[in-house]
């Protein structure tokens, strides 16, 4: 330090004494060395870049920030991938999906209008922090807005077991899990909308937790118990905290070959009943056959699905009169006591993917109605879907339906579905 | 005195399990190259198994459950990520019930952290553009500058989660890069005499690979990323082929040929099919194989051309 500052004085000092062209030629100097020394340095850096090229960092959660390139001979190698605006990357990742409905033709007593802005779901996703993620996805519908799930999944839980928490739609069969927007119909099976709720389905608050139970090799077998605030469309309903429903599920799932595989599953589901003072039960079967050639996996693909209802549901009044179409009373009378009703329900469906954008599809659907058993409803649907890319698709789907004994529908149902945003996972 | 008694050998006994467990690193890795390349560093230490088929197109994998159960027992997850797997790994993780494997977890690698990226997109990014990938262009491990890279990385990850056998992982890279190396030398020898040639690629899976060997990407089959084949648009490349006189049309193997193969016939040009993935066929059993393989088929192309 001391040296450090005797040189300095001793330089300012005979840099005094120097005449203007000495000056001159230090300050040349300077500037040669001040390049140099700027050359120098940039070599360096290349140098250290190519190093962190060689030994990469360990297990860098972020890309590592971009490498300087200003003035460099021979520019440096970026790694990573792009870093996106640094201030949002812990925002959620957002989407939106719009789903256009219109109809035409002679419909039935829940067919939609000619036009609907049918449903506009925003969902917001992200892991919240080591130990689990959060799933809101928000509806905006015809009537107004609906929370349609939102939920914390705890990811790292011991014994293999997942906890959900919040509101979420029930595990109960297939459909009832499935939005709207992944669904391989413009609506959805005759007997969901009789049995199990329609649209909103078993959809409450309540809390999940699954696992995966240990299994002999290649079979994968999920079980899940589920607890609900009890109040479900017209399925459940709970006006004191002990009418709680539950639901349980269980799933087995083999892979046949590499390109086919069988989706199995039994739920029961239970409530306090939407009519009366009793109890509602769901039991349910479902099955579904996928196949997906692994080679051609963009251009073809097969899915058969089915699912079959059986209710015993309580009910406090009887038709003794006229039931329009849907079964809902136009000539009540109430008698008193609680009676037991048993409806049955089912459908069948499958879909063939016959190129990259094009799949056909087919569904019969029959189903007792949940109030009178006797009333049955059949229906049948032919579809077509074409999608333009990843992110739309436009769909026309043919529906016949018989309500009771009384009603015929042929209705041409057309439906635009879009989604900005982030990329979601492809629905299986 | 007999408690902590009870507690050294129950601790014994933990820590015996857990040496016997880690004895060997279960690894799932989202593609074969990348388990291909975890079994050169991790050797007989290392039990490595990919979800998808070198065959089968990396974006469109199906989350089947069975996957799950793969993932439910992996003390590794090795992911290529830059969003290739948006659309399946994801919910596969979050089903697996397994801590050791969620995002940030310790188990959790996704290789692009390591490698040089292309096609970063400048500017803004819209679907309009096609199916983007907003982070660069994934399918960088076609370039084995890159598999060198993704090696070192293993390496540094299974000494980080296995150190008693660090110097086993560091002698299986040091060999690695050294056959590598070699490898490489004889591939760009091979691959010397086409430098600067023009080919057409289906999708926009080779750009690590052209740049490596010095082949020009002109177009794509595709308009643009994940939107199928148009008629204009092959109009408009049949035209640019005959102008330019690019006669190679390389498509990936999960890619419909007929397309491809009618641009040829009119252009008097030629398909082949590279192999972007180790198991793309059964020849290709491992990372050094699917240069092999490639750079064969190329220079058999590129040298009956002219």
């Amino acid at each position: 330090m001391r040296h450090l500052l005797k040189f300095a004085v001793i330089a300012s000092l005979s840099a005094i004494g120097l005449n203007a062209q000495d000056s001159a030629e230090i300050l040349n100097r300077m500037k040669a060395m001040e390049a140099r020394i700027n050359a120098l340095e940039t070599e360096l850096r290349t140098l250290k870049a190519e190093r962190v090229a060689q030994a990469a960092p360990p297990a860098a959660p972020l890309p590592p920030p971009p490498v300087e390139m200003a003035a460099t001979p021979e520019p440096p190698r970026q790694l990573g991938g792009a870093g996106g605006a640094a201030a949002k990357v812990l925002n959620p990742d957002i989407a939106v999906i719009g789903d256009f409905l219109g109809a035409v033709g002679k419909g039935g007593p829940n067919g939609p209008p000619a036009f609907e802005m049918h449903e506009s779901e925003a969902a917001f996703q992200a892991i919240l922090d080591p130990y689990a993620r959060a799933d809101f996805f928000i509806s905006f519908g015809q009537q107004g807005v609906n929370l349609e799930e939102g939920f914390i999944t705890f990811t790292s839980l011991p014994a293999g077991l997942q906890l959900r928490a919040g509101k979420m739609r029930a595990a109960f069969g297939k459909v009832n899990t499935l939005h709207n927007h992944v669904l391989p119909w413009t609506d959805r099976p005759l007997v969901i909308q009789n049995l199990v709720g329609g649209e909103d389905g078993i959809n409450d608050a309540g809390l999940s937790l699954s696992r995966i139970i240990p299994a002999p090799k290649g079979l994968f077998l999920e079980g899940t118990a589920q607890i609900f605030k009890g109040d479900s469309a017209d399925v459940f309903r709970a006006d004191r905290r002990k009418d709680f429903s539950t639901v349980g599920h269980l799933r087995a799932y083999r892979d046949l070959s590499e390109s086919t595989n069988l989706d199995l599953g039994a739920s029961y589901a239970r409530g306090h009943s939407a009519f009366s003072e009793g109890s509602n039960q769901l039991y349910s079967l479902d099955a579904t056959l996928r196949w997906k050639p692994l080679r051609r996996s963009i251009y073809h693909s097969f899915i058969a699905r089915s699912e079959f209802i059986w209710g015993r549901a309580s009910k406090r009044l009887l038709t003794l009169g006229n039931t329009s179409p849907a079964g809902s009373l136009t000539n009540p009378f109430f008698t008193p006591y609680s009676a037991i009703s048993k409806p049955f329900g089912y459908y069948a469906s499958a879909d063939y993917q016959i190129a990259q954008r094009w799949f056909i599809g087919g569904r019969f659907d029959r189903s007792d109605q949940l109030i009178n058993s006797a009333l049955q409803d059949t229906g049948g649907s032919a579809l077509l879907t074409f999608w333009p890319s990843e992110f739309s698709q436009i769909r026309t789907q043919f529906r016949r339906t018989r309500y009771g004994d009384k009603l015929t529908a042929n209705e041409l149902l057309f439906q635009f579905q879009f989604s900005i945003g982030a990329h979601g996972a492809h629905p299986f | 005195m007999q408690k902590s008694n009870l507690q050294l050998i129950f601790g014994a006994i933990l820590l015996a399990t857990n040496a016997f467990a880690a004895s060997k690193l279960n690894v799932v890795t989202t593609t074969e190259d990348l388990s291909s390349i975890a079994r050169e560093i991790g050797g007989d230490k290392v039990d490595a198994e990919s979800i998808a088929k070198g065959y089968q197109d990396p974006h469109f994998v199906e989350p089947k459950p069975s996957y799950i159960l793969r993932l439910q027992k992996a003390n590794l997850l090795i992911a290529v990520g830059l969003q290739l797997e948006i659309g399946w790994l994801p919910p596969l993780v979050t089903q697996s019930r397994n801590p050791r494997i969620q995002p940030s977890a310790p188990g959790y690698l996704e290789v692009s952290n390591f490698c040089h990226i292309t096609e970063i997109p400048q500017g803004q990014v819209t679907r309009a553009m096609g199916d983007v990938h907003p982070m660069g262009n994934p399918h960088y491990w076609l370039d084995p500058d890159n598999g060198r890279r993704i090696g070192k990385a293993l390496q540094d990850q299974f000494s980080q989660m296995q150190p008693a056998d660090s110097s086993y992982f560091a002698q299986r890279y040091a060999d690695f890069d050294k056959r590598l190396t070699a490898s490489i030398k004889g591939w760009d020898a091979k691959m010397a005499p086409y430098k600067g040639r023009k080919v057409i690629t289906y999708h926009r899976s080779w750009p690590n690979f052209c740049e490596r060997f010095g082949i020009q990407v002109v177009e794509y089959v595709e308009p643009k990323p994940g939107i199928p084949p148009s008629p204009s648009h092959t109009l408009d490349l049949i035209n640019l082929m005959k102008r330019e006189n690019i006669k190679l049309i390389l498509v990936e193997p999960y890619f419909d040929l007929r397309t491809p193969n009618s641009i040829a016939q009119q252009t008097g040009g030629q398909v082949i099919t590279l192999m972007p993935s180790v198991g793309g066929v059964k020849e290709i059993k491992d990372y050094f194989q699917l240069f092999e393989y490639d750079i064969n088929l190329l220079v058999d192309a590129f040298s009956k051309l002219k």
